[in-house]
């Protein structure tokens, strides 16, 4: 790991190990997420791209160390790993179907409330929902149950919950699977819009796709790390080629 | 167990409408009218007891509807609640006419007529009440810490309340010296120096009931439209989710525990001045669960369901067993087994669903409107969690 | 020496009672989520079964014969009738089953209250049941051993089934993954209803070993339920060796405390036990562990 800090947020993983067991899903695996920079973890099923962002939001107990800000977000609580700024999506869109657009990202922002003002209605829309709404394009559907909203809208939407929950390091987990063209554009450029002073790491299948949006690659296999670099640099890797069954070619035309 | 999943089943309110709307607190003000103002010009003096025996009931059905309805813990153990202030609120009417430093007549059949310590404080008024609100708060909160925060939910925890209300009862029954075992606590002559004999006190004692229903029915309305309310249905919905935004659902659902079961004692409270006794009956698992079939009843998910269903299910309980004291058990049993099956929602579900029925000129019309009665619609077809 | 024993005895005798109420409920919780309150009134079934055999078949030898296979047709009958009418609708919502068979429990209780009174009847038990054995000088009456073997053999006929026949491996893939199973072309609906008449039949039989001991009562059913259902919760859902050894442990448990507090006592602080448990064990004694959430 010698790539130089483009920023000063990073969260920095060692020898992190997830046993099921006695099965390694994940094993002795270091990474380096750096700040303002769209980082994918790729990799065949099973290589264990899950299960590590699954230890690191405390879904799943895992050993060695995950550093972030000072804190070792192993063996932390979920909700408190989140209060701490790192947030997640999961592969199936998760919203709260029966609440508005609106009243999804309320509560995403609201983490940092005071408890008592909870018991309160919620008056004005606070400035950072509005913020969220117009960065992730829903503003006219802010007041639509979000149960009606298109799949893509649906990850848009999770994308929004993380940005008013301050999030500064976010996992989002295969969240083009399933999308339109159009649709994963306009993703790739709302990711690219919010990365700056964010630490985002994408989960991802779809190769076109990360051959246009990533700046930095690390490609995972029975639970370790098989290559890291650019995007060129991982297509050209042998190994990785091989572990993909194919051409580089192959690779980039969706593996 | 608990998966990250979203909300599959639909409820039937939709919080768009219900948090923004003022109509609600109309319908609130509709009930308080009629309990308030009607019953104690129209009923006679039996008539108003009972209303008002019902409607302490009522008062825990309302925290039974926030608890479960809104925050999908099944409660089987309220009567627990209720008991704790129940017996609170009995011990001190019976230290009330035992006199000063007189010793409850029980104690004396019973016993060898001395009295527990505990019982003393009782004798004071306000620290009877303080119990009353207090008691209940610290038992729910520890239970329902070492419970939810170890992630018990589902039937586990609906099992578990249960487990609580039998336990509860058995040891009630066990300690007859102490708090008058089967039998319970009965036979007072006042209630904090009022005659209980008078007409107007007893009037007095059910609009004060009455009264405490509709305070509580205006806290979860205010609760419903809070932000707080949000959390929880998202809570219920799904728990895990609402982990990973930073919150830790174990602490949403246990303000709603802990309200429920204040809820209850304070109903449990109310109950004794009316009914003129306590006993294990009152607060067992079968008198848990027969809080239970009010909520279901009624809806236990909308506002005014849970209370008007208590109140119904307690007039069905006397005018039934006066009647035929068999059937009411299998009333109440077909009660269950028919809710459950045709309306999980309870009887707040119908009015929505007729409405979806018949095409309005508001669904035709463009734009959010439209929408919204759509997902209602479609809600109305889904059953609730 | 006898102090310490004579509860462990009695304890073993409740706990096998309480196996055989429990066994039901975790294969249907285990397998369908469903939580039926109403497997304490099959208990109840089978005890009237026992009484009415016996009023049939006056020689009290052969009418317990004929009770113990009559009790687990009968009780498993009402299973299926149970499933069948009710909750077959009713899968996708857990809690509203455990509301709709505390319906059921209590339209059971009502019946049995009509149709044989308020009060119980006793059930005379066989003279090769009467006896004591004499253990380290603490006479144990017959009928505890014979409940103990009873459940025994309930226990390994179904171990048995489950994993020797067809059925079982039905039941048991089912359990681990209802929608490959279905996929592979069981059909789980069927295998639900085999599994709800086999869980509510083996509470039917649990039914005659209580009528043996403590004779029928309309409310007999309601007085297992609680502890039953604790013993799934420690035992762990789904989990037959948890459920055996929680069944036993809560049985022994139970006895001591009694002994050396009182009945009610002892309920109070099983309860509080089980609850300590959970903190430490929150799935209870046993567990499927996935990577699955779900």
């Amino acid at each position: 790991m010698t790539a130089s800090f483009l920023g000063q947020d990073y969260l920095e993983i060692r020898d992190l190990t997830v046993d099921f067991d006695g099965f390694k899903a994940v094993n002795s695996v270091d990474l380096t997420f750096l700040q303002g920079r769209l980082h994918f973890l790729i990799g065949p099923n099973g290589a264990g791209k899950t299960t590590v962002v699954d230890a690191l939001t405390g879904l799943v107990h895992g050993t060695g160390r995950a550093e972030f800000r000072g804190r070792d977000l192993l063996g932390m609580k979920s909700h408190k790993i989140v209060r701490l700024g790192v947030g997640r999506t999961f592969q199936t869109a998760t919203v709260f179907e029966q609440l508005s657009v609106l009243q999804n990202l309320d509560i995403a922002a609201g983490l940092h409330r005071r408890a008592g003002s909870l018991l309160l209605a919620r008056g004005k829309t606070p400035a950072k929902v509005e913020e969220a709404l117009e960065t992730i394009g829903l503003t006219t559907l802010a007041n639509r149950p979000a149960g009606v909203l298109a799949h893509g809208q649906r990850q848009w939407l999770e994308v929004g919950m993380l940005l008013v929950q301050d999030a500064s390091v976010m996992f989002l987990d295969e969240t083009v699977a399933g999308m339109s063209t159009e649709e994963r554009e306009e993703t790739g450029e709302l990711l690219q819009r919010i990365a700056g002073d964010r630490t985002i790491v994408i989960i991802e299948h779809d190769m076109e796709f990360m051959r246009r949006y990533a700046d930095f690659v690390t490609v995972l296999h029975a639970g370790t790390v098989l290559a890291e670099g650019t995007v060129a640099e991982i297509q050209a890797d042998p190994q990785v080629q091989t572990v993909y069954l194919g051409t580089v070619t192959e690779v980039a035309a969706d593996a | 167990m608990t998966a990250p999943d979203a909300p599959k089943t639909a409820s039937r309110f939709t919080p768009a409408r219900l948090f923004s709307s003022y109509g609600a607190l109309v319908a609130i003000g509709l009930v308080a009218l009629v309990l308030l103002v009607w019953a104690p010009g129209s009923l006679s003096a039996f008539r108003l007891g009972n209303l008002g025996k019902y409607c302490a009931w009522a008062i825990a059905a309302v925290g039974i509807g926030l608890a479960w309805g809104r925050g999908g813990m099944l409660v089987m153990g309220q009567g627990v609640f209720f008991g704790i202030g129940g017996y609170a609120m009995a011990m001190h009417m019976k230290l009330e006419a035992a006199g000063p430093g007189g010793v409850p007549d029980f104690m004396t059949l019973y016993g060898n007529g001395t009295m527990p310590g505990w019982w003393e404080p009782f004798r004071s008024g306000p620290f009877t009440l303080a119990v009353i609100v207090l008691g209940p708060a610290i038992v729910s909160f520890i239970l329902g810490y070492g419970i939810l925060k170890r992630r018990v939910k589902g039937a586990y925890f609906a099992i578990l309340t249960q487990a609580l209300a039998v336990a509860f009862a058995t040891l009630l029954i066990s300690t007859i010296k102490q708090t008058g075992g089967f039998n319970g606590l009965n036979t007072f002559s006042t209630f904090f120096g009022q005659n209980l004999y008078d007409p107007q006190v007893k009037e007095n004692i059910y609009l004060i009931t009455a009264g405490l229903l509709v305070f509580f029915l205006v806290v979860v309305w205010q609760l419903y439209r809070s932000r707080y309310g949000e959390l929880l249905v998202a809570t219920r919905d799904a728990e895990e989710r609402v982990r990973f935004l930073g919150y830790d659902p174990a602490n949403i659902k246990l303000v709603a525990f802990v309200a429920a079961a204040v809820m209850a004692s304070v109903g449990g409270a109310m109950f004794v001045p009316i009914a003129g006794i306590i006993s294990p009956s009152n607060v067992d698992a079968a008198a848990s669960i027969m809080l239970l079939a009010g909520v279901a009843l009624g809806g236990r998910s909308s506002l005014l369901g849970p209370a008007l269903g208590a109140l119904a299910v307690g007039y069905g309980q006397s005018a039934l067993s006066e009647k035929y004291p068999t059937q009411w058990t299998y009333f109440q049993g077909a009660l269950f087994i028919l809710v459950m099956l045709f309306l999980p929602a309870g009887i707040a579900s119908i009015w929505p669903k007729l409405k979806a029925l018949v095409p309005t000129k508001r669904s035709a019309s463009p734009g959010g409107v439209g929408i919204e009665a759509e997902v209602e619609a479609d809600a109305g077809a889904v059953a609730p969690v | 020496m006898r102090e310490l024993l004579t509860p462990f005895l009695t304890g073993t005798a409740s706990g096998a009672i309480l196996l055989l109420a429990a066994l039901g409920l975790t294969l249907t919780f285990g397998q369908m989520g469903v939580i039926n309150m109403a497997n304490g009134e099959f208990l109840m079934a089978g005890a009237y079964v026992a009484y009415l055999t016996q009023q049939v078949i006056t020689s009290t030898g052969l009418s317990i014969i004929v009770a113990i296979p009559a009790a687990f047709l009968v009780a498993g009958l009402l299973g299926l009738l149970l499933e069948v009418t009710i909750i077959q609708f009713m899968y996708k919502r857990p809690l509203d089953t455990l509301l709709a068979t505390v319906g059921v429990a209590l339209v059971l209780q009502q019946l049995a209250r009509d149709l044989f009174g308020a009060q119980g009847d006793p059930v005379k038990p066989p003279t090769w049941l009467r006896g004591n054995i004499s253990v380290f000088g603490y006479h144990w009456p017959h009928r505890q051993l014979f409940t103990i073997v009873l459940a025994l053999a309930a226990l390994g006929a179904l171990s048995s089934v489950l994993k020797y026949s067809s059925f079982g491996r039905r039941i048991r893939a089912t359990v681990q993954n209802r929608e490959l199973a279905e996929t592979l072309g069981i059909s789980t609906r069927s295998v639900d209803r085999m599994t709800f008449f086999l869980g509510s039949g083996l509470a039917g039989v649990g039914g005659v070993a209580i009528a043996l001991i403590s004779g029928t009562n309309p409310t007999l059913g309601t007085v297992y339920i609680i502890p039953a259902f604790l013993v799934v919760v420690a035992g762990g859902v789904g989990q037959i060796k948890g459920t055996v050894i929680a069944a036993f442990a809560v049985g022994i448990i139970t006895a001591y405390l009694t002994d050396w507090t009182s009945g009610s006592m002892s309920q109070v602080i099983v309860f509080a036990l089980v609850v300590i448990f959970l903190q430490v064990r929150p799935q209870g004694l046993f567990t499927v562990r996935t990577r699955s959430l779900a």
